[in-house]
């Protein structure tokens, strides 16, 4: 008899991916950096660099150090603008098969509701994710990611003024994660997806000044896996919209840990600076997993942790 | 630009804490630039974590490329290890290098690892018959750290060492020689060293109105443009990439600090 090939493909609200395999927004740029180095055509889909209403410079260097297992940084959100990005960055994206999703981060939620609504007049982009959760920036970001309030009033205005799935990336630098994933389900978003970075900083001690100009930066890479993995497994068993794992994710059996834990689809982030063909990686090495196990496809596979 | 496993051909000591490694990958001989540079993948374990940058310090032919590398800590220390028959996994070649101008004179100006991208700029000149055209100023703190001076004659270009405690050539500062050598002569200066000593050059490039191209250092996470980690400040108020639109820039377009 012959064997069909596992399904990969899977759901988030209308969004549909042939793969759970995306690009964490900030680690892949704008999709064309990578172009050289992989199928572009063969991921889940990509989520492009934060984007802000006007050109963000980002903060002064040193941006980024390195830590065990991990790597703290603190960019600023530097970008080039929503009207630059769909005049230089869209014609490329738009070219390529595969869902592009649009990272957008206001300053308050004028900015929220106003990115949301000229990402939705243009073409070629699937969704939104909207980032509560950037540490590195002063207005904005993590200001509404730490309060359910605050984070359920821009998941109702970015769901007011977007005509595409809206995904709501959560910070971890809360007390109860659980209950901002609830508060922006009610709000209207169609999916969540966590964690991003843990606030951490380094210090040069024979210097005694931080390592990072921005004095502390966002935590991610291997060292981070094991808090997001917890978070994606307590927020997947406490919500009804789909879950986007996302922290640490550097191999195929990374990913396999966030599925089965509750999440739906996840993201690569820091492994794609390690290793540029680690999506293509993780997205074989899924599929061989579920034929091994004889799983038809991914939906039998998420969620299903046993205790 | 590609992701490939170069072969290690061998990796040898060149000076105390300074190895040279030199690997099999046609690819990138076929396609490096002077002053272009490589991410390499010092081990299979999740500490260190990220690709470590090197420049490209020397291609022989079409299949062997030169890394020199000074041993500073964890990753460069794992890269001792590595012995002759080995893989090991290469992006590159990355970022814009030096643009030589062929119609000009040259001054090579090297302070410490500095010569590491400065080599194989001279190499280029020296290929294209202009290596009598063409100064080198090496400098090192002392006699064991100055490098590649013997190499460099042998490609016929006229070569000046200075060290800071004068065990070998001229006692001081790589600066004190600039001066004698750019009056009659009016290089254009390509230079790769300690950012002091960086500045100190373009300081003196601008005050005699000289073309001066610089290899900029920075901490890099992915060197391909994606995160945004590594920027410079220029004087337009920029911040730019140092992996990408870098990590040689127009000394005159740099924000000095």
């Amino acid at each position: 008899m012959k064997k069909t090939r596992p399904d990969l493909s899977i759901r988030i609200g209308l969004l549909r991916l042939q793969n759970p395999v995306l690009t964490a927004s900030g680690t892949f740029g704008y999709g064309q950096e990578y172009a050289g180095l992989l199928d572009l055509n063969r991921l889940g889909g990509i989520i492009v660099k934060g984007l802000s209403l006007n050109p963000r410079p980002g903060n002064m260097p040193p941006r980024t150090v390195e830590t065990p297992c991990g790597l703290l940084n603190a960019i600023g959100l530097q970008n080039l603008g929503v009207e630059n990005f769909i005049a230089d960055k869209l014609p490329f994206l738009r070219n390529l098969s595969v869902p592009v999703i649009v990272n957008i981060l206001g300053q308050d939620i004028k900015e929220y509701r106003k990115l949301a609504e000229r990402l939705s007049s243009v073409e070629g982009i699937a969704a939104l994710e909207v980032n509560i959760s950037c540490p590195n920036v002063k207005k904005g970001g993590v200001v509404f990611g730490t309060d359910y309030k605050a984070a359920a009033r821009v998941t109702r205005a970015v769901r007011a003024a977007a005509r595409l799935p809206i995904i709501v990336k959560l910070s971890p630098n809360v007390t109860d994660i659980v209950s901002i994933a609830r508060a922006v389900e009610d709000a209207g978003a169609d999916a969540v997806s966590l964690i991003n970075t843990l606030t951490g900083m380094a210090i040069d001690v024979e210097a005694r000044r931080p390592k990072l100009h921005n004095v502390t930066g966002g935590l991610s890479g291997p060292a981070i896996k094991p808090i997001a993995l917890r978070m994606v497994w307590q927020v997947a068993g406490a919500v009804n919209i789909p879950v986007i794992g996302c922290g640490g994710i550097m191999t195929a059996a990374d990913a396999l840990e966030f599925l089965i834990a509750g999440a739906s689809a996840v993201q690569v982030g820091t492994a794609n600076f390690v290793n540029p063909k680690a999506t293509m990686e993780i997205i074989s090495g899924i599929e061989e997993y579920l034929a091994r196990h004889n799983l038809k496809d991914i939906k039998s596979l998420v969620g299903s942790l046993i205790l | 630009m590609d992701q490939s496993t170069a072969t290690v051909l061998e990796n040898r000591f060149a000076a105390p804490g300074v190895y040279r490694l030199r690997i099999e990958a046609p690819a990138l001989a076929r396609a490096a630039r002077p002053g272009q540079f490589l991410m390499l993948r010092v081990g299979q374990t999740l500490d260190p974590l990220l690709r470590r940058p090197f420049s490209i310090h020397a291609v022989h032919g079409s299949m062997t490329v030169d890394i020199l590398y000074r041993v500073v800590g964890k990753g460069t220390n794992m890269l001792t290890t590595l012995r002759s028959g080995e893989g090991l996994d290469i992006v590159g070649p990355l970022g814009c290098g030096f643009s030589w101008r062929e119609e000009s004179p040259s001054l090579l100006v090297a302070g410490g690892m500095g010569i590491a991208p400065l080599f194989f700029l001279a190499q280029i000149i020296a290929k294209n018959g202009a290596g009598d055209k063409t100064s080198a100023l090496i400098g090192a703190r002392n006699k064991t750290e100055l490098l590649c001076v013997k190499e460099l004659k042998t490609m016929g270009l006229q070569v000046e060492a200075v060290t800071e405690d004068g065990s070998r050539g001229k006692k001081g500062l790589i600066t004190d020689l600039i001066t004698n050598r750019v009056a009659a002569s009016r290089p254009v200066i390509y230079s790769c060293g300690p950012y002091p000593m960086l500045h100190a050059v373009a300081s003196l490039a601008m005050q005699y109105g000289l073309s001066c191209q610089v290899s900029l250092e920075s901490f890099m996470a992915c060197g391909l443009g994606a995160c945004l980690g590594c920027v410079a400040e220029m004087r337009s108020g920029d911040l730019v990439r140092v992996c990408k639109e870098g990590p040689v820039f127009d000394a005159y377009e740099v924000a000095w600090k």
